[in-house]
């Protein structure tokens, strides 16, 4: 994206345009799994475990739960975009809150 | 970092810009920057633009506020590389470090302007909670924050929320503090681009 463009753009058009691609857009991932983790919910075992630290508690992210991740079959691409997907996930929802409480406090239905 | 494809995992392009930029400023490339260049067709171009634009697009909150707003986001979360990033880089910016740790350390009785601080209390309530309700928002209004600042502020909460969660989950090297100032002084020169 060129920097002109970008400017114009608004940050909640590029928010969104960041979201969709790594959510729904081509990956070493299926589209099913990438969306779990962006919800954070529905992933079984080593990954359920995985990216519900990154949704919850980050910091205690550990190098074990990769290593479970990694055995049981998932690469080191898929893990990079469910755990990108995972955060950006999380930050999503916290934004999508405060711009609806904002847009409730301006009386209007859409900021 | 704990997935071996963002350590080795780049072109011969950008490893040879990861050591020019080695050579030149005497610090390795900290993995905020590292990650944005692996496969960036999938989360680093899109996550730049998002980025540059919430911390140095059009606002009326300054930069350095902004990357204040970035160092509560990132002291609420408790991501070690994300602290010290982007207290340096506010420190640097407000050339006021004493303020920075202070708006760190106690929100309440920190020396800076109520709209900033009601806007980062706010702020502090949605990260904790999840949660924030249209009396929330009316107390930041009335506070003397406009609509447009609460939203850009919301842009940075969201841009950094995402940074914190990934610095933490694949383990960004703390750096030494000469390191992260030398990346402060590269984020107010450059942005996020």
């Amino acid at each position: 994206m060129g920097d002109a463009v970008a400017e114009q753009a608004t940050k909640r058009e590029l928010h969104r345009a960041l979201v969709e691609r790594v959510r729904d857009g081509a990956g070493r991932s299926s589209a099913e799994q990438r969306a779990q983790a962006f919800a954070g919910e529905g992933l079984a075992g080593p990954l359920d475990a995985l990216i519900g630290g990154v949704v919850t508690r980050p910091v205690r992210v550990s190098d074990a739960a990769f290593a479970a991740a990694k055995a049981a079959g998932v690469t080191d691409d898929e893990l990079f975009e469910l755990v990108v997907c995972a955060a950006v996930g999380h930050s999503s929802r916290l934004y999508a809150a405060g711009l609806a409480a904002l847009a409730e406090a301006c009386g209007d239905g859409a900021v | 970092m704990r997935l071996d494809v963002l350590n080795s995992g780049y072109g011969p392009g950008t490893k040879l810009l990861f050591a020019m930029i080695r050579l030149f400023s005497g610090h390795p490339v900290p993995d905020a920057a590292r990650i944005v260049f692996y496969r960036p067709d999938f989360y680093g171009n899109h996550a730049k633009a998002f980025t540059h634009a919430a911390m140095r697009g059009p606002s009326t909150w300054s930069v350095a506020d902004r990357e204040l707003t970035a160092a509560y986001v990132a002291n609420l979360n408790g991501s070690a590389f994300c602290i010290a990033a982007h207290t340096a880089t506010a420190r640097q910016a407000y050339q006021n470090g004493p303020m920075v740790a202070a708006a760190l350390a106690d929100l309440e009785s920190a020396p800076i302007a109520e709209p900033l601080r009601a806007t980062l209390r706010m702020l502090g309530k949605l990260l904790v909670e999840g949660v924030v309700d249209a009396a929330d928002m009316r107390a930041v209004l009335a506070a003397g924050a406009s609509r447009e600042q609460v939203e850009d502020a919301l842009a940075v909460c969201a841009a950094f929320d995402t940074t914190a969660r990934l610095a933490d989950a694949f383990g960004f090297e703390v750096l030494a503090p000469e390191g992260f100032e030398a990346g402060a002084k590269y984020l107010l020169r450059r942005g996020y681009k």
